[in-house]
C-alpha cells in the first residue's frame, strides 16, 4: 500500500514549567506507518517516546501542549481536530495498551465490564455481542479459562494475564491502531515471554498497525517491524528492525547496543583472608504475627551461602521469590528467625537492636528507588554527613571535606550538595544513595536491584562505578538484581531463588551452560535476546512453565 | 575597609514568600501587638458602663460604639485580644504538638502501644466537646490555664491521627529503613526522618484547628464556662451583643471583623508559607 496509515509530519511538543520556562520536550519528529506494520519507539527515559505516542491519539500528558507539525490517522487530522472529536476516535481507531495494567483497571469493577466499555461508550455493538466479542479475544491472547476469567476482578489474576487483558481492551473496538506503552517492564521475564507471545500472536492476525514504545532493545526486537531511535526528543535513527541491530549508523544505537554486550567480570585478586566475608547457614525469615518463635508468612527457607572477601554474590528470582527478604534479613532489617550469620567468622545477632554500632556500620544496604531512599526534606549535605557523624564522630570542616570526597568518589561534582533529592536525576540519586552507604566505611555492601529503575547507560556507569570502587575501597557486594546480565557483569557467583530458597548456586561466567535444575534454565532462557528470530525459535517446555509459575 | 556585610534576611536564606503570606503575617503580628500593650492603648476600662445609651453608635467618643450594658467596644475588643489570641494560640500549640509527637511515636513504635494509644483516644473524641468542657470547669473552676489546657485536650486527638496517618506512610519509606538499618535512635528518626516530611500537611491543620478552637472558646464563654465576666473574649463579645444586630448596632459587627480578621489571616500565611517549609517533598 502506498498511503502510509499515519503519518507524523515535523511533531513539536513543548511544556511550560512551574518557573514559567518553555521546554521543547519533541523537536520536530517526522515518520510514517504503514497499515498492519509495528514501529518502535526506543530511547530511555525524557527521549519523549511516550509524548510521542500519546500524541497519536491527539493526547499530550497535562502541562504539555502540540505545538507543531501534523498528524495524520487514516483520513484524519489529528491536530486539526476538536477534542469531542478526538475523544470519538480513541479506542476505535487508536487505542493505548498502557504501562502497568494494574494501575490501568479500576479495582472495583469486573474484568469484563471494563474490557467491554469501550463498546459502550461508542455504542458499537450490543453487551451480548461484545462479550462473546472479548471471550474470543481472550482465546487469542492466550488467557487461562477465556470464558471466565471476564467475571473476576482485577487482583484476582495475575500480573502478566491483567497485562494481556488491558491488551484485550485495547483490541476490542477493532482500532487501526494499537499504542503499547512498555507493557512488559513491570513483568518477570517468564512471562514477559508469555505476554509478547499473546501481542505478536494477535498482531499478526490483525491487519493492526502498532506503535510499541520500549526501552529494551531485545523486547522490540522480537515484536517491532521497524525501529525508531529517540534521544531528546530528536530521532536518532530510523530503519528496518534487522538493520537497527545489526548494522546501526547512528553511534547513539551502537551505545545503545553495547549496553547489551556482556562485560566479562574479571574477579578481583583473592586476598589471603581464610574468613568469609558473610556466612548464612540455613537462615529462616519470614512476616507477619510470630507464634511459637515462628512467623505467619514464612518467605526464606534454609538459605545458606558464603561470600568471600572481595567477591560477588547475584542473587536472581523473580517477582516474590525473596531476593529482598535476604538482604532485608542479612541486615536486619527483618530479623531472621532460625539460622546463623555470621560476619567475618564473627555470630552476627539477627536484629538491628542486638547489633553494635561497628556491626551496623561493615554492612550497608543500597536500596532500589533512590527516590524514596532519600529523605527529600534534607539536602545531599545533610543526608551524607550523618553516618560520617554517627559511626565516626565527624562534624564541622573535616565532615565537609568529606562530603565533597565521597561526592568525588561517586563521580558528583562536589556543589551538589547543597541541593534537595528532587533536584537530582534518577542516576545522580542513585550515586548519592550509594555514596550515603560508602560514607559509613563498610566492608560489605547489599545492592537491592540498585540498576533496575535507571536507563541501560545509566545503569551501565553505576555498574562500572560499583567496581571501581570494590578495587579502591576491597568492598564485597551482594547484587540482588531480577535482570541476569548486570548479575553477569558484576558478580563471581550467583544464588538462584525460587520461592524463598536457593534452588542452585553456579559461576556467574558459566551460568548459561552449567545450569543444572530445571527452574535456572527456565528462568536464563528467558532472557530476550537481540535477535529478531529469538522469541519463534524458543522452545519451553509448557508443564515446566506451569510448574514454576506457581498460579 | 570593605566589610561584605550581607543581612541574613528571609529572602537571602530562601524563606521568601509572597504577599498574601505577608499580609497574613502583619495581621497577625499586629494582634499580638495588640495583645500586649492593650492595658495601655485601651481608652476605657473595659468592664466600666461608659455610655448612657445601650448598642450606641460610632462617634467619636466611642470609636467602635457601645454594647449592650453601655461598655466600650473597642476598650472590650483591644482587652479581649489577649483572650483571643492568648488562649487559642497557647491552645491550638499545645494540641497540635501533644498530638503529633504522640501521632509520630505511635506510627514508629506501632504494635499494641499504637493499638491502645489510638483507640483511648479515639474513645476520648467521642466525648462532646461542651460537655467535656463543662465537667472539667465544675470540677476543678475556670481560670485561664485549665480553659487552655481542657481546649487542648478536645482538639488533641484530632490532630494526632492526622498527624499518625501521614507519618505511617513515611515510616514504611526507605530513607527511614535506611536510617533504622543504620542504627539510630528514636528521637532522631521521629525529628530529622519523619517530622520534616509531615510538617506541610501539620501546618494546614494547625491553622484549620486554631479557627475551631476560636469558635468553641466563644460557646465556653457563652455557657459562663469561659473568661469570667466583665472580661470577654472576641467570641463572648459577639454572643453577648447578637440582639443588637436587628438594632444595626456596631457591637456586633466588629467583635465579628476581629475574628474574621485573625483567623483568615492565620490560614493566609500558613497556606503561603515559603514553599521551603510548606512543601519539602516537592
Amino acid at each position: 500500500m502506498d498511503q502510509p496509515l499515519v503519518s507524523v509530519r515535523d511533531l513539536k511538543i513543548g511544556a511550560r514549567t512551574d518557573s514559567g520556562r518553555e521546554v521543547e520536550i519533541i523537536k520536530g519528529v517526522s515518520f510514517d506507518i504503514a497499515p498492519g506494520e509495528i514501529v518502535a519507539l526506543i530511547g530511555e527515559s525524557g527521549s519523549g517516546k511516550t509524548t510521542i505516542a500519546l500524541s497519536l491519539m491527539g493526547h499530550a500528558r497535562p502541562g504539555c501542549a502540540i505545538q507543531g507539525g501534523s498528524i495524520r490517522v487514516g483520513r484524519r487530522d489529528v491536530t486539526a481536530m476538536p477534542e469531542r472529536q478526538r475523544a470519538a476516535m480513541r479506542g476505535t481507531e487508536v487505542s493505548y495498551v498502557p504501562q502497568s495494567a494494574a494501575a490501568a483497571f479500576n479495582p472495583a469493577k469486573r474484568i469484563m465490564d471494563q474490557v467491554v466499555e469501550i463498546t459502550a461508550i461508542h455504542q458499537l455493538m450490543p453487551r451480548e455481542q461484545a462479550e462473546a466479542k472479548a471471550r474470543q479475544l481472550f482465546r487469542a491472547l492466550a488467557l487461562p479459562d477465556p470464558d471466565t476469567i471476564g467475571s473476576r476482578y482485577p487482583h484476582q489474576v495475575s500480573g502478566g494475564q491483567l497485562q494481556r487483558l488491558s491488551a484485550a481492551m485495547a483490541l476490542i473496538g477493532d482500532p487501526a491502531l494499537v499504542i503499547f506503552d512498555e507493557p512488559t517492564t513491570a513483568l518477570d521475564v517468564t512471562t514477559q515471554i508469555e505476554v509478547l507471545r499473546a501481542f505478536k500472536s494477535v498482531m499478526d492476525k490483525g491487519a493492526m498497525a502498532g506503535v510499541y514504545v520500549s526501552h529494551d532493545l531485545a523486547v522490540v526486537a522480537q515484536i517491532a517491524d521497524r525501529i525508531i531511535v529517540l534521544k531528546n526528543g530528536v530521532v536518532q535513527e530510523e530503519g528496518p528492525t534487522e538493520q537497527i541491530l545489526h548494522a546501526p549508523k547512528h553511534p547513539y544505537t551502537r551505545q545503545l547496543l553495547d549496553a547489551f554486550e556482556p562485560v566479562p567480570h574479571v574477579p578481583m585478586a583473592r586476598p589471603d583472608a581464610a574468613e568469609p566475608i558473610l556466612a548464612v547457614q540455613d537462615l529462616c525469615a519470614g512476616y507477619g504475627v510470630i507464634r511459637g518463635g515462628v512467623p505467619a508468612a514464612k518467605i526464606l527457607q534454609d538459605v545458606s551461602f558464603r561470600l568471600e572477601r572481595g567477591r560477588n554474590l547475584g542473587v536472581i528470582g523473580e517477582s516474590g521469590s525473596g531476593k529482598s527478604t535476604l538482604a532485608r534479613a542479612i541486615a536486619g532489617i527483618l530479623p531472621a528467625y532460625r539460622g546463623n550469620l555470621l560476619l567475618d567468622g564473627k555470630e552476627l545477632a539477627p536484629s538491628l537492636q542486638q547489633r553494635s554500632k561497628d556491626e551496623l556500620r561493615r554492612v550497608q544496604i543500597v536500596f532500589q528507588l533512590a527516590d524514596t531512599a532519600l529523605n527529600p526534606a534534607q539536602s545531599i549535605e545533610t543526608i551524607l554527613a550523618r553516618p560520617l557523624t554517627f559511626y565516626h564522630g565527624m562534624t564541622g570542616a573535616a565532615r565537609n571535606a568529606r562530603v565533597i570526597e565521597l561526592l568525588d568518589m561517586v563521580r558528583l561534582p562536589g556543589h551538589l550538595r547543597h541541593r534537595l533529592p528532587s533536584e537530582l536525576s534518577g542516576g545522580q540519586k542513585q550515586r548519592v544513595n550509594l555514596a550515603r552507604a560508602l560514607a559509613a566505611e563498610p566492608e560489605l555492601i547489599l545492592c537491592d536491584e540498585i540498576t533496575s529503575a535507571l536507563d541501560t547507560v545509566v545503569a551501565a556507569a553505576i555498574l562500572d562505578l560499583l567496581k571501581e570502587l570494590q578495587r579502591e575501597l576491597n568492598l564485597s557486594y551482594m547484587f540482588i538484581s531480577h535482570d541476569l546480565s548486570t548479575v553477569e557483569a558484576i558478580c563471581d557467583e550467583v544464588l538462584v531463588m525460587l520461592k524463598g530458597r536457593v534452588v542452585e548456586a553456579l559461576p556467574a561466567a558459566r551460568m548459561s551452560t552449567e545450569a543444572a535444575h530445571p527452574y535456572s534454565r527456565l528462568l536464563i532462557g528467558s532472557i530476550p535476546q537481540l535477535d529478531t528470530g529469538w522469541l519463534k525459535g524458543l522452545e519451553q517446555d509448557p508443564a515446566l512453565m506451569a510448574q514454576f509459575a506457581g498460579r | 575597609m570593605s566589610l561584605a556585610l550581607r543581612l541574613p534576611t528571609p529572602a537571602r536564606l530562601g524563606y521568601s514568600f509572597n504577599w498574601v503570606g505577608r499580609i497574613g503575617l502583619a495581621v497577625i503580628l499586629f494582634w499580638a501587638v495588640i495583645a500586649i500593650i492593650g492595658p495601655w492603648i485601651a481608652p476605657y476600662p473595659p468592664g466600666d458602663m461608659v455610655d448612657f445609651d445601650y448598642f450606641g453608635p460610632m462617634s467619636s467618643q466611642f470609636w467602635m460604639g457601645s454594647d449592650y450594658l453601655g461598655r466600650d467596644i473597642l476598650s472590650r475588643i483591644i482587652m479581649g485580644t489577649r483572650y483571643t489570641v492568648g488562649i487559642a494560640l497557647a491552645a491550638v500549640m499545645l494540641a497540635c504538638a501533644g498530638g503529633v509527637l504522640l501521632g509520630m511515636i505511635a506510627a514508629v513504635v506501632g504494635g499494641w502501644f499504637d493499638t491502645l494509644l489510638s483507640r483511648f483516644l479515639d474513645a476520648f473524641n467521642g466525648i462532646p466537646h461542651l460537655l467535656f468542657g463543662l465537667v472539667v470547669v465544675a470540677a476543678v473552676g475556670s481560670s485561664i490555664p485549665i480553659l487552655i489546657v481542657t481546649l487542648a485536650a478536645m482538639y488533641l486527638p484530632g490532630s494526632y491521627r492526622f498527624a499518625r496517618a501521614l507519618a505511617v506512610n513515611v515510616n514504611t519509606m526507605d530513607f527511614v529503613t535506611v536510617a533504622r538499618a543504620r542504627g539510630e535512635g528514636f528521637g532522631h528518626i521521629i525529628l530529622r526522618e519523619i517530622f520534616p516530611n509531615i510538617l506541610g500537611p501539620v501546618l494546614a491543620d494547625l491553622g484549620l484547628r486554631f479557627v475551631f478552637i476560636v469558635l468553641v472558646l466563644s460557646g465556653l464563654s457563652f455557657l459562663g464556662l469561659g473568661v469570667q465576666p466583665p472580661n470577654a473574649d472576641w467570641g463572648a463579645l459577639v454572643r453577648e451583643n447578637i440582639e443588637g444586630l436587628s438594632l444595626g448596632a456596631p457591637a456586633v459587627i466588629f467583635p465579628s471583623i476581629a475574628i474574621a480578621s485573625l483567623t483568615i489571616s492565620v490560614n493566609m500565611f500558613i497556606d503561603n508559607l515559603p514553599t521551603r517549609i510548606r512543601d519539602r517533598s516537592e
